[in-house]
């Protein structure tokens, strides 16, 4: 059992918790994940590490509650206890050697960059951060993220902060006069697909994060595949950063709706139930 | 006077109509009456020949004589003191190979049905719950499991009956291994799985849940703590065919349309979370065990119609007479000399029908199988929605990728000394599937009880 220390609400629908974990906090690195199970009924989910505290020994995890157990989550209290909480999955992201990068997130993603674009920070480059929301209510970790980027542009879909747009606009007009050796892009596969076809053309390295349906998180079931450079991959062992400009998002984006009718089926009766 | 009749009494089973729509067990085990029937049908050879063909060397004739003296209690103990998952080893084992194929009455008839009464005993002590407490003296030195699937359970029991401070480290939220997450239901229940490993952790094993190794800790942390390692990890990598559309909506692995199945108890949902998709025509590719077990879950989870598309004939098929026998009664389709070559998807991405190919069996090959080969322009459709591919596994690189001195096989499996079963690593012993790729669990667990033995006399010699 794993015991929720702490919970805040990022935005409406976006959850910060910290869960006990010691073991798991002294291993982690950015970009790995954990699997969680909630209770005996659960379905095991990947959430990306969003954060580690080595010492109080707490593993951060930020979710928006999308699914039958994203939102079954959020209704869990500070003290309440997780079952089953494993990690650290996945390999960690190589940051090391890079000046000038730029790091985009796209919506829930942002989270998920935060860590990258910290220890980027902390590692001594430039960092410039991209971050773009459907609106101004659904930002997120704006502070955070100004303490650690050199420049930080958010866009919201419907304009509704000022800045009308995709962080893809943003992206072509810095490449416009600014060069970067690393673009790290985490969101919708949508926005990671055409964040990876722009900075192609620049030649600029890019790293992308999947998150694909898992079971075990350890490499045994397959579920997770995705193409990179023609050749099946398994994200959670092989992953979940790829390269950007080799994977493939269309099929990724059709092995993503794999389970829409069961979890609408699934959602629909428990609204029925409560 | 033996019982001299000259076949197996049947043990009863649930009518195939009815059991291919639920997962209750198939076969419901002897009655007393039974056992003790066929118990009488042993002769009880001075040579034992039974005996050798246990991977773990039951004392077969003297359960047997224990159960025909109707003493259920001694039985078991003769079991369990080589066998420490009987209940489990009574359903899954293949006796057909193994000791039912060196008993003397199968020389003429049928062999003594040994498993079974295997079976009946533990079943029979199980459900009593009575179990001796062991006196065992403890002896403070630790060693850590790496795996609690049978062969890492089994190294376990045996140390902790030495005396060893015993832990062990799982990956998955529950021990058992292909127990748990591979087998279904209707051929071993959980439940009966549980209780097994209930028993023999009660000797004092502590079970870690929710430990990947090679993450979490690595081997060598592991020597700091540990006075020694086993690593029972199995073979939990599965193949797929390289064949195009193999990525679509709809296509598992046997391993992940199993796990969902079993171990996150997919037969359930919604009452579980995790959901499984299984189309009105489902296609298994591959011809063993596993493919039978994934056959025959999709049946049970209202699949019109399951076909097994292997490439070879029914004389090759590898997997055990008995569940081929049970995968026809229930209405498993057999699609024999039969290779895919591609899936087709429809718009969305959702399989829609497997293209294949047919073949004929030409000379023999390495494996000692005549090897099929293609007969040219014979490709035909199959509409199916669900494709499972359960053409084999092969261990987990994980540990191989984290543990730098740990020597492997170029196919993944870790290179260990026969005699016992140690690692190219001091201290690190392991056994079972990561060492032999996908075999059986009563090998699984010989491997065990012999690392056990060697890493006895490695820490009192140290
Ligand atoms: C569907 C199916 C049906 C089968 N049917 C039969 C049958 O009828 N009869 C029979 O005899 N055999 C059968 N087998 C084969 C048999 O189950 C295996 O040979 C046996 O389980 C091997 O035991 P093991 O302990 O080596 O590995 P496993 O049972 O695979 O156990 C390995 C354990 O290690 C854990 N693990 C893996 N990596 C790590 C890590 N890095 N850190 C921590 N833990 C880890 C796994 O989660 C697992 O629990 C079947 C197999 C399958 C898949
Ligand atoms: S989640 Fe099962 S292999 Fe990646």
């Amino acid at each position: 059992m794993y015991e929720i220390v702490y919970k805040r609400d990022l935005n409406n629908n976006v959850k910060m918790m910290k869960v006990a974990a010691p073991l798991i906090a002294k291993k982690a690195m950015p970009g790995q994940f954990i699997m969680l199970r909630i209770d005996e009924h659960g379905e095991r989910i990947p959430l990306t590490i969003a954060g580690y505290d080595r010492t109080k020994g707490l593993i951060t995890i930020i979710f928006q509650e999308v699914g039958q157990t994203t939102i079954k989550l959020g209704k869990l209290k500070s003290g309440d206890m997780i079952l089953d909480f494993v990690g650290p999955l996945g390999k960690a992201s190589h940051l090391e050697g890079y000046k000038n990068a730029c790091v985009i997130g796209g919506g829930l993603g942002t989270a998920i960059a935060y860590p990258q674009a910290k220890h980027l920070h902390d590692l001594g480059a430039n960092v410039d951060v991209i971050t773009g929301f459907r609106n101004s209510d659904l930002i997120l970790l704006e502070d955070e993220l100004r303490a650690i980027s050199n420049n930080l542009f958010i866009t919201t879909d419907d304009g509704s902060n000022g800045t009308k747009g995709f962080v893809t606009d943003v992206l072509k007009s810095q490449l416009q006069h600014k060069t970067y050796d690393l673009v790290i892009a985490i969101g919708p596969l949508i926005m990671m697909k055409f964040v990876s076809k722009l900075t192609k053309e620049y030649g600029i390295k890019t790293i992308i994060s999947m998150n694909p349906i898992m079971v075990d998180g350890t490499g045994m079931c397959g579920g997770c595949r995705v193409t990179v450079d023609g050749k099946t991959k398994f994200a959670c062992v092989d992953g979940p950063d790829f390269d950007g400009h080799l994977v493939d998002f269309d099929e990724a984006m059709m092995r993503q709706k794999m389970y829409h009718k069961e979890e609408e089926h699934k959602c629909k009766m428990e609204q029925h139930h409560a | 006077m033996p019982n001299m009749s000259p076949t197996k009494y049947k043990m009863p089973e649930q009518d195939p109509i009815k059991r291919n729509k639920n997962f209750n067990e198939v076969a419901l085990g002897y009655t007393h009456e039974l056992a003790i029937e066929e118990a009488m049908r042993c002769l009880d050879c001075k040579h034992m020949p039974c005996v050798k063909g246990c991977p773990v060397n039951v004392d077969i004739p003297g359960f047997i004589k224990a159960l025909v003296g109707n003493n259920i209690p001694k039985a078991y103990e003769i079991i369990t003191s080589t066998n420490s998952l009987p209940a489990i080893c009574g359903r899954v084992c293949p006796q057909e190979s193994q000791c039912e194929l060196l008993c003397v009455r199968g020389i003429k008839h049928e062999p003594v049905a040994i498993g079974r009464l295997e079976r009946y005993v533990a079943d029979t002590m199980l459900e009593k719950t009575i179990t001796k407490k062991k006196n065992i003296t403890k002896n403070k030195m630790k060693v850590a499991v790496v795996g609690g699937g049978p062969a890492g359970l089994t190294c376990a029991g045996d140390l902790a009956l030495l005396g060893y401070e015993v832990t062990i480290f799982e990956a998955f939220h529950e021990a058992g291994g292909v127990l748990v997450y591979g087998i279904p239901e209707f051929r071993l229940p959980k439940e009966l799985v549980k209780k097994e490993i209930a028993t023999l952790t009660k000797l004092g094993i502590t079970i870690k849940p929710n430990m990947v190794i090679g993450r979490i800790l690595d081997i060598e942390e592991l020597l700091v703590d540990f006075g020694a390692v086993f690593i029972g990890t199995g073979a939990g990598l599965p193949r797929f065919m390289n064949i195009p559309g193999e990525n679509y909506n709809g296509v598992y692995s046997s391993n992940e349309f199993l796990t969902r199945i079993n171990l996150m108890k997919a037969y359930k949902f919604p009452e579980y979370d995790t959901p499984v998709r299984i189309g009105k025509n489902v296609a298994v590719v591959g011809g063993g065990n596993v493919a039978m077990d994934a056959a025959r879950s999709a049946k049970r989870l209202g699949a019109k119609n399951v076909y097994i598309i292997y490439r070879r004939s029914e004389d090759e098929l590898p997997a055990r007479e008995e569940e081929i026998h049970h995968a026809k009664e229930e209405g498993i389709i057999f699609t024999l000399l039969t290779n895919p070559t591609k899936i087709i998807g429809d718009e969305d991405g959702n399989v829609k029908a497997i293209e294949c190919i047919k073949m004929k069996l030409g000379e023999k090959d390495d494996s000692g199988r005549a090897r099929p080969i293609k007969i040219n322009n014979s490709e035909h459709i199959i509409d199916v929605n669900t494709v499972i591919i359960a053409i084999g596994q092969t261990p987990n690189p994980l540990i191989k990728n984290t543990t730098s001195a740990l020597k492997t096989h170029s196919w993944g499996g870790i290179i260990v000394d026969d005699d016992t079963m140690q690692t190219s690593i001091d201290g690190v012993y392991a056994g079972g599937d990561i060492v032999t790729g996908a075999a059986t669990v009563i090998l699984a667990m010989g491997a065990g009880k012999k690392a056990a033995k060697a890493i006895d006399v490695y820490l009192k010699n140290k």
